[in-house]
């Protein structure tokens, strides 16, 4: 297989081949590089950055489902200025792209952290406008099209790298909110962020999450992922980063076949470090198999 | 270093109620092991996706095995009672920081509660010096013959009052009025507050073991974290169990913080 049969360009961006991490999963990777060889990553996506250090939700924060977890962080991180000066140095030692979330409460706040990453050596920028665990920001831009519009082309003022827009399932049609962000703007997009979802103990009377909602995510969720991009990629015409539940090479093939430029593993670091590594090697295997010269050659191919 | 082995399982048996005691050959994590340091286990199974963290109860770098005392309480740890000797299990670690220790001090004081006894043997056997060791249970007490054994005086306390006191280890702390350069605990929350409270009373440092919910075990899915005091003492932030924890001062953890 010739070098180039895996790689992939998003908004202008080529990554040596479509893997990448869901932004929370991964840290900034330095937790991952005991583990794998962090160079063999088409991106690193690092978890969400805010303007300001922002400290997240009270514990307990997760809960394992059936096939999957909740999760209730609240986007804890140490802001940008900390991340432009720790985190970077140490991702730009490998050899594969960065791609930075941003998070914020406010359009304000998006355009803060947006402005402050202007001039730092990051590839893309994917904005959060689909976190369920803030109370505000995050999801409440991502359910209403105008408001994601709004918030994307606000932010595509400040911005100096192509943007990806991070989506929410938890709306009743994502088709609708993909097309308003690409009117907005939006350079590629990447779905799905987490399903809310709830967990009760029943021995205590209480929800095992603090927060008592959270975002649903893992293997139990990938049907309702690939469904979503499948629609998306149909509606329009911009890159996607498919994601949800992908936990190997034979997952990343069909979100790939549904449309999907680039995927990212999530929940499947939690419970195999090494899952980045081998859905890379399965994607290999199966383009091997069934004598793919291109990735590009299977991308889409469902009607 | 950490280390993701499939580790043999050598003994795995019921050590008292639901508390098992598993014996694991892993070369590679043993010979980097510390006391109050964790490992994680996976369970290998699609509807349990989450690795259980379970600490440390001996390290022995010599035959390159790890001793875990855990307590079966959901899904997870049952299943881990049905492997038997010489079945396989992927493990990761040594995960977390440990216990500090300071070859200054002498005089050690060693508070587990329930299932945060067990990570205090392996201390107990690493410090030089004077070692009491107060063990607080429901009613069954664990490990109280082996602490003796390596020559600690052993307190026991029980809420039912079957075994020594008839109260907690606050109890015994009052009531034997016990010195020490240096306190370690394991437990519950409010035991880990009430004895770092005492501690601070009695101008002692104190070393507390925390546990919550996780996802990863190694700092990334930030999902375990604990409200740590920042340089003012006003303010606090959140720190991560697994990676910078477990193990935190007493005083350094905002106890009160909302």
């Amino acid at each position: 297989m010739h070098n180039k049969a895996m790689s992939v360009t998003i908004a202008g961006v080529e990554m040596k081949n479509p893997v990448t991490t869901a932004s929370g999963t991964f840290g900034s990777g330095k937790e991952f590089g005991e583990f794998i060889d962090l160079n063999q990553l088409g991106a690193i996506t690092v978890k969400g950055v805010a303007s300001i250090p922002w400290k997240g939700n009270d514990t307990p924060r997760i809960a394992e489902t059936y096939g999957g977890m909740l999760n209730s962080v609240g986007l804890q991180n140490p802001g940008a200025e900390y991340f432009i000066q720790n985190d970077i140095p140490f991702l730009r030692q490998y050899d594969t792209k960065i791609i930075v979330n941003i998070c914020g409460h406010t359009i304000e706040e998006y355009c803060e952290v947006a402005e402050k990453l202007a001039d730092a050596d990051i590839d893309l920028l994917e904005l959060n406008i689909s976190c369920p665990n803030v109370t505000a920001g995050g999801i409440t831009f991502g359910t209403e099209p105008k408001m994601a519009e709004k918030v994307v082309s606000e932010v595509k003022k400040y911005t100096k790298q192509p943007l990806i827009v991070k989506l929410t399932p938890n709306v009743t049609d994502i088709t609708e909110i993909a097309k308003a962000a690409v009117c907005g703007g939006a350079d590629a997009l990447s779905l799905i962020n987490t399903l809310q979802g709830m967990r009760i103990d029943i021995h205590n009377k209480k929800t095992i999450l603090a927060n008592k909602i959270g975002g649903f995510s893992g293997p139990a969720i990938k049907p309702v992922a690939l469904r979503m991009v499948y629609q998306t990629a149909k509606a329009v015409d911009v890159p996607i980063i498919g994601m949800g539940g992908i936990s190997n090479g034979e997952d990343a093939i069909e979100f790939i076949m549904a449309g999907a430029t680039a995927v990212a593993i999530g929940t499947a670091n939690f419970f195999n470090p090494m899952a980045t590594i081998e859905t890379i090697d399965g994607i290999q295997k199966y383009m091997q198999q069934y004598h793919i010269d291109n990735i590009d050659d299977i991308r889409g191919i469902i009607d | 270093m950490k280390k993701l082995v499939q580790a043999v399982i050598l003994k795995n048996e019921c050590y008292v109620d639901h508390i098992f005691d598993m014996l694991l050959s892993a070369r590679e994590i043993a010979e980097l092991a510390n006391p109050g340091q964790f490992i994680n286990l996976y369970t290998g199974k699609g509807e349990m996706l989450l690795p259980r963290p379970i600490s440390l109860c001996e390290i022995n770098r010599k035959e390159g095995t790890l001793r875990l005392l855990y307590q079966e309480v959901g899904k997870g740890t049952q299943y881990f009672t049905t492997l038997q000797k010489n079945d396989t299990i992927k493990v990761m670690g040594p995960l977390g920081n440990g216990f500090f220790i300071d070859k200054k001090c002498q005089k050690h004081i060693l508070i587990g509660g329930g299932i945060g006894v067990p990570p205090l043997l392996e201390l107990a056997k690493t410090l030089q010096g004077t070692v009491s060791v107060l063990i607080g249970a429901k009613s069954n007490p664990i490990l109280v013959k082996e602490f003796e054994k390596i020559g600690a005086a052993v307190f026991v306390a029980t809420d039912d009052g079957s075994y020594g006191i008839h109260g907690t280890v606050l109890d015994i702390l009052k009531k034997e009025a016990l010195q020490a350069d240096m306190i370690y605990a394991c437990g519950p929350k409010a035991m880990l507050k009430a004895t770092s409270d005492w501690a601070e009373q009695n101008k002692m440092s104190i070393q507390v073991s925390m546990e919550e919910r996780m996802a990863c075990g190694i700092g990334a899915c930030v999902g375990c974290t604990v409200k740590i005091k920042k340089d003012s003492k006003k303010d606090w932030e959140n720190r991560k169990v697994c990676k910078d924890g477990p193990v935190f001062w007493g005083n350094e953890v905002a106890w009160n913080a909302q």
